[in-house]
């Protein structure tokens, strides 16, 4: 599924969205622990996280993530949207939890396989 | 390639690593290469940034059947090297860990990522990090050398 589909399906707040857009998402990964990220999310992976900051932006683009959705109504701070933009990240966001979020995206994902 | 990192520098944390990884598909590095060098190039960085009292340098070599990044600082060094290699253990600050770092996992995502993998540190003295990537694209698995 494409990341644009999942915005509008999930309802995500669209904080940068990028060319790539359009790529299909290969699945996802949630955690708050930037080793474990780099460790388990395979490229494609939409990360779930409460992380906001510009440490987040790097861990995403050295993974190759599709996005980063940061959940519990978390915003990026001023850094990470420039980073994000300049190198163009798509960062997005919800009011609702990591587990709500995850478990949403997961059965999307299923439904469409 | 030499990147220099700064202590406590948050703001600029993980730049060094993304040009990297940009810098060695730029160079025509195969993506697999790439992303492991990028791994190994972020959790040095983070090291940098947390531990080192004046930072340190991350160099990146690109030969034709091999990538090496050499990390290094000038202390404080690592007491002991084997539980620093615990999954797990980690000494990280508080606000640190509050960023997401501290896992205890970044000298093991280091080594994972590594066709080769050598750690030295001396009290005082600091800690160098030499990872090699085999250009290969497969996995040979890591080998650890300590001192």
């Amino acid at each position: 599924m494409k990341l644009t589909e999942i915005v509008e399906r999930l309802s995500l707040e669209v904080f940068t969205l990028t060319a790539e857009a359009e790529m299909e998402v290969t699945g996802g990964y949630c955690g708050d622990l930037l080793s474990h990220v780099l460790a388990s999310a395979s490229p494609g992976n939409l990360w779930i996280t409460i992380q906001n900051h510009v440490n987040v932006v790097a861990v995403a683009q050295v993974v190759g993530l599709s996005a980063v959705v940061m959940t519990d109504g978390r915003r990026p701070d001023k850094a990470s949207l420039e980073r994000a933009q300049a190198t163009g990240i798509s960062l997005l966001g919800s009011s609702e939890s990591s587990f709500e979020i995850s478990g949403q995206l997961c059965r999307l994902l299923a439904d469409t396989r | 390639m030499q990147y220099a990192v700064r202590a406590g520098d948050i703001d600029r944390g993980g730049s060094a690593s993304a040009q990297i990884k940009a810098e060695l598909s730029r160079a025509g590095v195969d993506a697999v290469t790439a992303r492991r060098a990028g791994i190994i190039s972020f959790e040095g960085e983070m090291n940098l940034m947390v531990y080192a009292h004046d930072g340190g340098t991350i160099t990146v070599t690109v030969e034709a059947d091999a990538v090496t990044i050499e990390v290094k600082d000038l202390g404080p060094g690592i007491e002991d090297i084997d539980l620093a290699m615990t999954p797990g253990y980690s000494t990280a600050p508080d606000w640190a860990t509050d960023l997401g770092f501290g896992a205890g996992m970044g000298l093991i995502n280091i080594q994972k990522n590594s066709d080769l993998f050598e750690i030295h540190s001396h009290i005082g003295e600091g800690t160098t990090i030499i990872s090699r990537i085999d250009r290969d694209g497969g996995r040979k698995g890591g080998s650890q050398e300590g001192s």
